[in-house]
């Protein structure tokens, strides 16, 4: 069971003034320096073009009807070691 | 109004590049939806590029030609991008892509008879009486043609632009592959177009490939260059029309922004020659 | 027309519609159903990359194809599509063997909200100093609009680092959970591993807690919670649009 915990003022005066050590020490001032800029873009998602000169995802129904997903584990899943072994896709049962 | 010029369509990805060079687009054009975030890089990134390049807003999901009524709370979010940017043009397609609530993401077609006119015609004119402005309307990439069409597509657009008042944006790809794809002559297409009505013109990469049964199957990818077919159609056009304002998309497979300025010079070389004969005859 | 369309669409079960020209009716409609398809798995890898590295990308398209059939999005607006892919995806029986799958998606979409989330500029951290010592325990604070808090069971931030290429693809030593913060405080978006208690003591601020009320929490969640260190971290990442003004001397 957990005990309430009690925060007296002086504990919380004693956190701000350690905190407005940290923020203004010397090291911290120079990492935050940092100009604001465009940084990296993600690619927009709205297009009015056609996919690419294929017909085939929206009508290859051996795609989404389950053993083709035993095909596919080509992922990093597979080298991503986890205490269970490597983790693994699995086909769809039916 | 957008410059006689060639422009680009504009990738995120590109951002950097565009402002370092020392050739800049005519003017730029984004998907409308791809702004409709609330803030962050690509506002940052738009309202940068709108501060010294003519602007075009290309809208993607309006669904004019959809049997529904228009999505106002969408239509919207359009009024405010166009209040915030103050876009040069705003364009949109002769398709439908909602239906029963769900978003399909393609520019879907229609058949063109009195009926579907008058639904198409209404919904311009909601369209452009929610934004204040004159809107352009842009001829589909197809694939499939309807029993039911009673109007040929050129006969269509024509009375969509007298009855609402709207201009036309005539995609040169989009005439190449819906005609090459229903067995016509994208010349002859051409020159039943309402030439007068447009304010745009597109130029893109499609995929050249044949159906099952041999005939041609032309697929608008946008994942290419132009076409040199569709680079002729183009030249004979603006031979007639002068310079208009002429954009180059590219969707799929972007390539560096060197190359994508690099078709858009070539447009602007084609530009130039159309404006000299004009000038001389 | 439109109905009997859209549905064979997104059905490829499905009969065609009716009253279709072309020389190939079938394959000339496959284009349209390729498209709707296409389109929507490629707009969900774009705001799932890691997962889609994870899985690979055979396995994403197929079972994106399941997806956008299931849950199409209901508005035109893509930057918004995907938002119930980690509860598919915790369900989706094919994945079953990968349980971190699931909580991948749920950064991955707090990040694309982060991206697109309203600007506000960030309090410059000096401004920790204007704070009276006397009313700390009852301030509130404001977050910046981009800032959301995700807790996971598994190491889901080095997993996703790994898969984005921010971090080297290898074995995962310490296989714990993580608590995680996803922000953009101006245009850089940060992803961070959260200290332990950090988590608790910003989802009570987030809520309106007061800094006392929520350090409290936060404490009783995890005894060695570092409230100096979790509040000038607070203010150094720019975390912080906002102080209630009563507050500052």
């Amino acid at each position: 069971m957990l005990t309430k915990t009690h925060l007296t003022a002086a504990m919380l005066a004693g956190s701000l003034a350690t905190a407005l050590a940290i923020v203004a020490s010397p090291a911290v001032a120079q990492d935050t320096a940092k100009e604001k800029c465009y940084g990296v873009s993600m690619a927009g998602k709205n297009d009015c073009a056609a996919g690419p000169g294929t017909t085939c995802a929206g009508t290859s129904k051996v795609d989404y009807q389950g053993n083709a997903f035993k095909l596919v584990a080509k992922g990093t899943c597979t080298t991503m070691k986890t205490p269970k072994g490597m983790g693994s896709l699995t086909p769809m049962k039916g | 109004m957008l410059p006689n010029r060639s422009g680009t369509a504009f990738k995120p990805q590109h951002f950097t590049a565009l402002l370092a060079g020392e050739t800049r687009p005519g003017f730029i054009e984004v998907h409308a939806e791809n702004y409709m975030g609330d803030g962050g890089l690509p506002h940052a990134q738009l309202s940068r590029l709108r501060a010294d390049h003519a602007l075009s807003l290309h809208g993607v999901g309006l669904s004019i030609g959809g049997e529904a009524a228009l999505d106002r709370a969408h239509l919207r979010r359009l009024r405010q991008l166009c209040d915030r940017y103050q876009p040069d043009s705003f364009s949109e397609h002769l398709a439908w892509s909602s239906h029963d609530g769900i978003f399909l993401n393609d520019l879907l077609p229609l058949p063109y008879t009195e009926q579907t006119l008058k639904r198409v015609v209404a919904h311009v004119a909601q369209v452009q009486d929610m934004l204040g402005r004159r809107i352009l309307l842009e001829n589909p990439a197809t694939y499939l043609q309807f029993a039911a069409s009673t109007i040929p597509e050129t006969d269509f657009l024509a009375e969509i632009a007298a009855r609402s008042g709207c201009g036309l944006l005539l995609d040169v790809t989009n005439v190449l592959v819906a005609c090459s794809n229903r067995g016509e002559a994208p010349a002859a297409y051409l020159a039943c177009f309402p030439l007068h009505c447009v304010g745009e013109i597109h130029l893109a990469g499609h995929h050249d490939t044949t159906d099952d049964r041999g005939a041609p199957l032309l697929i608008d990818d946008h994942g290419s260059r132009i076409s040199a077919q569709a680079w002729q159609l183009y030249e004979s056009l603006i031979a007639r029309t002068g310079p208009r304002p002429s954009l180059v998309e590219w969707d799929n497979e972007v390539p560096d922004w060197t190359i994508l300025l690099h078709e858009a010079q070539t447009a602007q070389a084609m530009l130039d020659r159309a404006a000299n004969s004009t000038k001389a005859a | 027309m439109q109905t009997e369309f859209a549905a064979a669409l997104l059905d490829a079960d499905r009969r065609l519609p009716a009253g279709l020209l072309a020389s190939d009716t079938a394959e000339r409609f496959a284009v349209y159903r390729n498209n709707v398809v296409h389109g929507l798995s490629r707009a969900l890898a774009a705001g799932f990359p890691a997962v889609e590295s994870i899985v690979g990308a055979e396995f994403f398209a197929a079972m994106a194809a399941i997806y956008v059939r299931i849950s199409p999005p209901p508005s035109p607006v893509l930057l918004e599509y995907g938002t119930t892919l980690p509860d598919f995806l915790a369900r989706f029986e094919p994945a079953a063997g990968l349980p971190y799958l699931a909580d991948v998606a749920r950064l991955e979409l707090a990040y694309t909200r982060a991206y697109h989330a309203a600007d506000a500029p960030p309090l410059p951290a000096d401004r920790l100093g204007s704070i009276a010592p006397a009313r700390i325990s009852t301030l509130r604070v404001t977050l910046h609009p981009s800032l959301q808090i995700l807790r996971s069971a598994f190491p889901v931030a080095t997993i996703w680092a790994m898969n984005t290429g921010r971090m080297l693809l290898g074995e995962i030593a310490d296989w714990s959970a993580q608590d995680m913060l996803v922000l953009r405080p101006h245009y850089e978006m940060t992803v961070i591993t959260l200290a332990s208690g950090e988590a608790a003591f910003l989802l009570q601020l987030q809520a309106g807690a007061t800094l006392g009320d929520a350090a409290a929490m936060a404490m009783q969640e995890t005894g060695s919670f570092d409230l100096a260190g979790a509040l000038a971290a607070l203010f150094l990442r720019g975390a912080i649009v906002a102080v209630n003004d009563q507050d500052l001397s």
